[in-house]
């Protein structure tokens, strides 16, 4: 069995190669897509969306409709993954640990006690809890906001230079993930809830499908941006640069929400209660 | 852009790839996967896909390294294959 999959592979690699061989030559100017669909972009996205970085137009604007479905994979995906890792209504009967915060004292006891949680001297705690690193700690908790606002000026600085919603939204996820990890899933999980991820996810898609929607409903086609001139008070090709930059916060929404809650549901086994 | 810079990340690139494939350790191979990842993003920038290396750099390399790095800590960590 493992021969025919040797086999297999290599006829497909082989096959694969020698297929690239009818490629045109790297950066050929005579490729047919160097000839008409390139310069048709390159010349005029300025005038027509005033959009510097060409492909953010093309993504978002020209082929706006590619962009709308690989979020709404982006969505599936997390939907998909809640779906097959989280536990309902399993409550399981393990013991929790707490820590007592004056004296550092570890109690263990059958099963989760609201009252001893807002007494506020008790900490509850992850049952293979080591001490944190305070270098590791203190360096995650200067560095969170520096990666947010990152995050922020790459969704907002896509028109101008490389990045926008799906990167920015990556990254944005990221810097809540590292919260995750440098300290604990319930800490991380107070900043953001399950149920304010689920709706961020869902909005994103709504934003992006919305925006197209409010276009037909101005009598204009699906996803072009120019008929929401009206709307914004500004002339069609600023309506397209600011339907580009709408729609880019949609996705940025949904891939942030989808990428955190992909990671607690992974982490946590589904049970969402502690962490890695 | 120099063609043995080229050559260099090109080779980085199988190597990370073959390594990834055939290390027994899970928690190596999704290293080396980010490590193959990161070589990637390298090599598009060269070719001047700075908006792939972009992408390539925050998901692949970076969200789902931590993503199969969560799935190696609910599983063995050696593979029997």
């Amino acid at each position: 069995m493992k021969l025919l999959g040797l086999i297999i592979v290599l006829a497909t690699g082989a096959l694969l190669i020698l297929a690239t061989a009818e490629f045109p030559p790297w950066g050929d100017p005579n490729s047919p897509a160097s000839l008409h669909v390139s310069p048709r972009y390159i010349e005029k996205t300025m005038e027509e969306t005033s959009v510097p970085n060409a492909v953010t137009s093309v993504l978002a604007d020209y082929r706006g409709f590619d962009t709308m479905f690989e979020t709404t994979v982006i969505f599936a995906a997390g939907v998909s993954c809640f779906m097959l890792l989280r536990l309902f209504g399993k409550e399981k009967s393990e013991t929790v640990h707490y820590r007592h915060l004056l004296t550092g004292l570890t109690i263990r006891v059958r099963r989760r006690r609201e009252g001893l949680e807002q007494l506020g001297e008790f900490e509850r705690m992850d049952s293979l809890w080591t001490p944190h690193d305070i270098i590791l700690r203190t360096l995650s908790r200067f560095l969170i906001p520096f990666i947010q606002l990152f995050a922020l000026y790459v969704i907002a600085h896509g028109h101008h230079s490389p990045g926008g919603g799906f990167q920015g939204g990556v990254i944005l996820g990221a810097s809540l993930i590292l919260m995750a990890i440098s300290q604990d899933m319930n800490s991380a999980l107070e900043r953001i809830r399950e149920r304010t991820l689920a709706m961020l996810s869902v909005a994103g898609v709504a934003i992006y499908a919305g925006t197209g929607a409010m276009c037909l409903l101005l009598g204009s086609n699906f996803l072009d941006y120019a008929a929401l001139a009206r709307l914004l008070w500004v002339d069609p090709v600023g309506a397209r640069s600011l339907g580009i930059f709408l729609v880019e916060v949609g996705v940025g929404m949904a891939v942030m929400a989808t990428m955190i809650v992909i990671y607690h549901n992974l982490a946590s086994e589904g049970r969402l209660d502690e962490g890695l | 852009m120099m063609w043995e810079l080229d050559l260099l990340v090109l080779s980085l690139v199988v190597i990370c790839g073959v390594g990834s494939l055939l290390i027994r350790d899970l928690l190596g191979a999704a290293i080396l996967f980010g490590a193959y990842s990161f070589m990637m993003c390298v090599l598009w920038a060269i070719m001047g896909a700075v908006d792939v290396a972009f992408t390539e750099a925050s998901v692949g390399a970076g969200v789902s390294t931590v993503f199969f790095v969560a799935a190696v800590f609910h599983t063995t960590r050696r593979t029997k294959d």
